[in-house]
């Protein structure tokens, strides 16, 4: 389904140039759902902004269902389905909520039909549907809403770049019932990044990036244990903590 | 084919194409076309010069008046007076738009002044709709003035529209609020090409417990400019607010010029601007929807300016 092979990203600073993704290769095969993490600043939003085409690689190359996507842009990425769910979702002013799970579907879909992905989310659709994308949404809620989104697109891969960032313990509870009524029901692959043990506990596989490798790939069961008491598998009220 | 934001100017202006029902004046290339009056609601042309006068009656509730206003000739320039007696304890909607198609090599030009005189306790919504059209290289020229005066316990809503095609506006606006009077205004702008529009709102409010707010949202495109300058003034304990939100685009320049004078202790006056282009995160976001970079960039467009 999704191949990287040897990418490398760098940015050039001042007189310095510094690899934030190197040399790094990761397959992903079909009906996965797998959570990348790892520490802090290892790389790993980077990464799935590379897996988008949000940022151009530096070198190396990456396939998606064996088409090789690397050069291509974001929107001919996601025309061949591929979705990407921010770790800090963007506001509009005067988009709907409608409006952006409409265009996420590429149809115009029946409003009961939009309402339906909001109440996958745990939100009440009629109070939401026909509300602005902007400021009056807490960070909960505009996370939700992005999450919708990418459930309304169904593509072939889905990545969320740190679903739990900036929402409070409350709504992660909420939120991991999401993911875990996720993995029974969407048909693709999943590429959470994550730091939370009950997100690292859901996956089919778990990868570790580190100084911008993949510095372990393996089933939950093998490398989950390893990671317990490291800041890459943390319960939700250590990081509240 | 149309895009999205020709689409719904389309839409907005429909209402000039058809008979609207109520009290209506229509006037074209300088002429009257079309007038009805209802029992509450009179309109007489001015003898003086060119222009009407609308009365409508004490208590009149729920009605509208429409007068619109469409050149198609090149070379028209026409200077208009339409003076408005709103009587007390009335709610009304006013429609004014003018809608100028221009295919000649001739400027076309409509100035014209709204003055409103709003009575006690009466709400009246007055939307004005600007549209330009036609490929001749004569310009399309709107230079509309408005002047409010509310009465103690009034309630003005006012929504300016300007989407496409007018070349040059000038648009200066003034009120004046007695007690309790409130005064909403919602601005709509666009400019693209070579396009020029100045915006200029005047408020003073006199009366304790006045209220204003003027929130404008505007797009430049292109090599256009655009000027926005909102002058409130506070003689009494009043509240008043104005918002100047833009979107820079191309080559454009947009100026945002605030000015509060407050003029007694309880004035409590705030002004907000904001310009700058759209944010990059609100285009990759709706990329990753499958949207061109080009059809991301009217959805956000279009979505300001609703």
């Amino acid at each position: 389904m999704l191949e990287l092979k040897n990418v490398s990203f760098t940015v050039s600073e001042e007189n310095d140039t510094r690899t934030i993704i190197n040399n790094l290769s990761l397959t992903v095969d079909d009906n996965k759902f797998i959570v990348i993490t790892g520490p802090n600043g290892g790389g790993k939003s980077t990464l799935a902004k590379l897996i988008m085409g949000v940022k151009p690689v530096t070198s190396g190359k990456i396939y998606f269902n064996g088409i090789d996507i690397t050069d291509m842009s974001i929107t001919e990425r996601a025309k061949l389905g591929v979705s990407f769910a921010f770790q800090q979702p963007v506001r509009f002013k005067g988009i709907k909520v409608l409006d952006l799970i409409r265009l996420a579907a590429g149809k115009k879909l029946s409003v009961a039909d939009a309402c339906e992905y909001l109440s996958k989310v745990g939100l009440c659709a009629r109070e939401y549907i026909n509300r602005e994308v902007n400021d009056s949404l807490s960070g909960g809620e505009l996370k939700r809403i992005e999450i919708a989104t990418v459930l309304a697109r169904g593509t072939k891969l889905s990545i969320f770049d740190e679903p739990e960032a900036g929402i409070d313990l409350w709504s992660f509870q909420n939120l991991i019932q999401v993911f875990e009524d996720m993995r029974t029901s969407i048909q693709g692959s999943v590429l959470i990044i994550s730091h939370q043990e009950r997100i690292l506990n859901i996956a089919d596989e778990i990868v570790v990036i580190r100084n911008g490798q993949v510095a372990e790939q393996g089933s939950k069961d093998a490398i989950l244990p390893k990671l317990l008491g490291t800041s890459s598998a943390i319960s939700p009220c250590e990081k509240l903590l | 084919m149309l895009d999205e934001i020709q689409k719904r100017l389309l839409e907005e202006v429909a209402d000039l194409h058809e008979v609207p029902e109520g009290a209506y004046n229509i006037r074209a290339n300088g002429t009257m076309a079309a007038r009805n009056t209802t029992a509450n609601i009179d309109i007489i042309s001015k003898e003086d010069k060119s222009g009407i006068d609308i009365k409508i009656k004490d208590g009149t509730k729920k009605q509208s008046v429409h007068i619109p206003v469409v050149l198609s000739q090149s070379g028209m320039k026409e200077m208009v007076y339409n003076d408005f007696y709103i009587g007390e304890d009335c709610d009304v909607t006013i429609i004014a738009g003018c809608g100028i198609h221009n295919s000649g090599s001739q400027d076309a030009q409509h100035d014209g002044i709204h003055r409103f005189f709003v009575g006690k306790n009466s709400k009246v919504k007055y939307v004005e709709k600007h549209y330009g059209a036609g490929d001749g290289s004569g310009k399309r020229i709107l230079n509309p003035g408005t002047e409010v005066y509310q009465q103690e316990n009034s309630y003005m809503e006012m929504e300016m529209v300007q989407i496409k095609g007018v070349d040059s506006t000038y648009r200066m606006n003034k009120a004046e609020l007695a007690k309790g009077a409130t005064l909403i205004v919602h601005e709509r702008l666009m400019t693209h090409g070579e396009q020029d529009a100045i915006s200029v709102y005047q408020v003073v409010l006199n009366g304790e417990n006045a209220s204003t707010d003027i929130i404008s949202r505007s797009v430049a495109r292109d090599t256009s400019k655009q000027k926005f300058e909102a002058c409130i003034t506070g003689n009494n304990l009043c509240h008043g607010h104005a918002e100047c939100d833009a979107i820079i685009m191309d080559k454009a320049r947009v100026i945002a010029v605030p000015q509060l004078d407050a003029n007694n202790v309880d004035a409590e006056l705030v002004h907000e601007a904001a310009i700058g282009k759209i944010a990059g995160d609100q285009l990759i976001k709706l990329m990753t929807l499958g949207l061109t970079e080009e059809e991301a960039e009217e959805w956000i467009i279009n979505g300001f300016l609703k």
